[in-house]
């Protein structure tokens, strides 16, 4: 977690303070969804594709427990080891003993979400086994003791000075200007981490029931390195990860690089059907909470999330913000659906840094209707109609709920609507500095409001109602009038 | 705003009432969460206009809030809702607008019309999807010596968003400046938009900044309404 709390709103207030960097990191990410929007335009079946990613998702989650089955016993028929965990803590203590019985104590892992969410990175340098992250942008933030800020480009948030200067500090680095030189240094220094890690860590994008093998992608081909050097791979996964055929593996690999970086398909896309020759291949499934979620009806299609990013990117509160304005490993859209999922107190400001513009909903290749979970979650810290598993109600809701019970009241009538009205111009003509303090302080910041008029709408159209019906009457009597009688 | 569209209505033939009881469709406190607070205004609405052939509303937003409510909340059959624009257009067959607007104009995509009410094809949209006929659009390149130009950013969200507005304050008001300075840059004397609200952010980020921009609701701009301040900010 980074080093700020408190609510999104805070957080996202320290990011934008910084313009030029809020400014950069939404333009390096507005590229980035140009770059998606234009590969989904040129694909003529980009929609039939989304739509048959959720068909696919949505079938694998309903039979869930039957593939994770099947998985297993086609995963030991090639060799390979099967660990279940049911939270953060039992996944991290498989991985521990997996290592330690093996006196491993240098690790090298490509990129896992799972294991931020899980904290594995802490617990194992706890107990002395060094871990490097191997992808270029985890690299980064490990160095600089902080989480990842994107699920796909860790570094993000980051400029190249700041990478600059990172590599200076922790690894003395000489003063580097460009690109090209700062990864030629990363290089040199992964390299050897590469050579004296007795045991590699990778994620996983894709678990076929069907063969038991399973599918990691990534730009650099650091998970490929690092399973094929030392003879321990360890590889960890929720359990959502899983697809039913080696024939729907296309539908994904294809959904998943476009919607991430607009490329047509990841540079590595790596089949592993159990343990290279003498090595050994364990994968461990987590659940930490999937299968709570699982259990919600109308948030059960959260978990079909592949974790592409494509929400982040289209997210105009996420560009501007940064990843480390929320509360959680997993940011943007589809972080602020699962963290408050599992612990809606903590992660409770999270739903609420949205603007419901539905463009998240627009772009995920699964199909998850992502704004409309938002709002769900909202209207469960409202109205509070169900308690939420392992979690408890946000204690912001009260104050929402209060506030809107009044707005219900008053514009349940008429008569009171109109009256709000007029107090409201009343004092927004005779006193528009009233509007500065108090409640309304934290539109007038920022904005003007705009001016008032005197009457409203209804009252100058019953005006001109009046007027008219005197006016058809007066017509009516001067018609009588002219009939000779 | 209001009076622009009741007389563009009549202009083209509708008989138009404007029910006294209406209040609001309730999606402030929807969006908030509240929606059983929400939930009286919306049988509130079906009572106030059930006996009505169509219902017309200048605002999309408003109206997006009215197709979930007959999707999802009411108990009564409610009658259908229309967006202003969508109305002229698909309902009364507008292809003509008699007003002159002799202005750059730019047009602010406000969401729920464009990806809740479909009035639009949002610019994230792959390949296969049906392309979708933007109604507002249409409308304004009917008007007399008005021209449309086109921001970098096509559909960026304005940062309006209900309460979002003062949860997020900061965000959301940077989000009304990035676009306010996107618009400028167009040329544009005029934004106008299919929504009150998303201007109304707009032109409270604009006016605070002192910036040159007019903010218009769609349908003032088809009746050719005068400009706000018709000597601030000369045409380029």
């Amino acid at each position: 977690m980074s080093a700020t709390s408190g609510p999104h709103w805070e957080r996202a207030e320290r990011f934008l303070a910084d313009t030029d960097r809020s400014r950069f990191h939404d333009g390096a990410l507005w590229e980035i969804r140009r770059r998606r929007d234009q590969r989904a335009r040129g694909l003529p079946e980009w929609e039939a594709l989304r739509a048959l990613g959720a068909q696919i998702k949505a079938h694998t989650l309903s039979r869930l427990p039957e593939y994770l089955v099947e998985f297993e016993a086609n995963a030991k028929k090639h060799g390979a080891t099967v660990h279940f965990a049911a939270d953060a803590a039992e996944h991290n203590r498989i991985v521990l003993g997996l290592l330690r019985s093996r006196g491993v104590e240098r690790v090298v892992k490509s990129k896992s979400m799972l294991t931020e969410e899980c904290g594995l990175n802490p617990w194992l340098e706890r107990h002395g086994i060094e871990v490097t992250d191997t992808d270029l942008g985890e690299l980064i933030v490990q160095l600089r003791d902080e989480p990842p800020s994107h699920i796909v480009l860790p570094a993000i948030h980051l400029r190249k000075k700041d990478v600059a200067d990172t590599f200076t500090r922790r690894l003395g680095a000489p003063p580097l200007g460009d690109a090209e030189a700062l990864t030629g240094f990363a290089r040199e220094h992964l390299r050897e981490k590469f050579l004296a890690a007795q045991a590699g860590i990778t994620g996983v994008n894709f678990a076929i029931a069907q063969t038991g093998g399973i599918v990691v992608c990534t730009n650099e081909g650091n998970a490929d390195l690092g399973t094929a050097l030392p003879s321990l791979h360890i590889a960890c996964m929720g359990l959502e990860k899983l697809i039913p055929r080696g024939a729907d593996l296309g539908v994904f690999l294809r959904l998943l690089a476009r919607s991430a970086t607009g490329q047509a398909i990841t540079v590595y896309s790596s089949h592993y059907h159990g343990p290279r020759p003498g090595g050994e291949l364990h994968i461990v499934i987590v659940d930490n909470g999937r299968s709570a979620i699982r259990a919600e009806p109308e948030h059960r299609r959260a978990l079909a999330c592949i974790r592409c990013g494509a929400c982040m990117n289209t997210c105009p509160v996420f560009r501007r913000s940064g990843g480390h304005s929320y509360s959680t490993h997993v940011p943007g859209p589809i972080g602020s659906i699962l963290a408050p999922l599992r612990q809606l107190d903590k992660h409770g400001s999270l739903p609420h840094a949205c603007s419901l513009c539905g463009s998240c909903t627009a772009v995920c290749p699964v199909g998850i209707d992502l704004h409309e979970q938002l709002l769900l979650i909202r209207r469960r810290q409202v109205d509070g109609a169900r308690p939420v598993p392992g979690g408890v109600r946000h204690s912001g809701s009260r104050q929402r709920r209060w506030l809107a019970a009044i707005a219900s009241w008053v514009l349940s009538s008429a008569a009171r609507t109109a009256r709000l009205g007029a107090i409201a111009r009343w004092f927004g003509r005779r006193w528009p500095g009233l509007l500065r303090v108090g409640p309304m302080s934290r539109w007038s910041a920022t904005r003007e409001l705009p001016p008032m008029p005197r009457q409203s709408f209804q009252q100058q159209h019953a005006a001109r109602r009046v007027l008219r019906a005197g006016q058809a009457e007066r017509e009516r009597r001067d018609e009588r009038g002219q009939v000779p009688s | 705003m209001a009076w622009a569209s009741l007389e563009l209505l009549e202009a083209h033939g509708a008989d138009v009432d404007v029910p006294s009881g209406q209040t609001c469709c309730g999606q402030p406190l929807s969006n908030m969460g509240a929606a059983a607070a929400a939930r009286p205004l919306g049988a509130r609405f079906t009572a106030t206009f059930s006996g009505y052939d169509h219902v017309v509303c200048p605002s999309g937003s408003c109206t997006a809030m009215l197709h979930r409510f007959a999707a999802h909340g009411a108990s009564a059959p409610v009658p259908r809702v229309y967006e202003l624009c969508e109305f002229l257009v698909d309902v009364l067959g507008v292809q003509q607008i008699e007003a002159s607007f002799p202005h750059r104009v730019v047009l602010h995509q406000s969401c729920h019309a464009l990806r809740e009410l479909g009035l639009g094809t949002p610019s994230e949209l792959g390949g296969g999807a049906t392309p979708r006929d933007n109604p507002g659009r249409k409308l304004l390149a009917a008007v007399k010596g008005l021209t449309l130009v086109e921001p970098t950013r096509a559909d960026e969200c304005c940062g309006f968003g209900g309460s979002f507005c003062v949860t997020e304050a900061a965000l959301s008001s940077r989000m009304g400046e990035d676009r306010v300075l996107d618009f400028e840059r167009t040329g544009a004397r005029v934004v106008t938009s299919l929504d009150m609200s998303c201007l109304m952010h707009l032109s409270g980020v604009s006016r605070r900044q002192q910036r040159p921009l007019d903010f218009m609701h769609i349908a003032e701009v088809l009746r050719g309404r005068p400009l706000p301040r018709p000597g601030a900010g000369d045409e380029p």
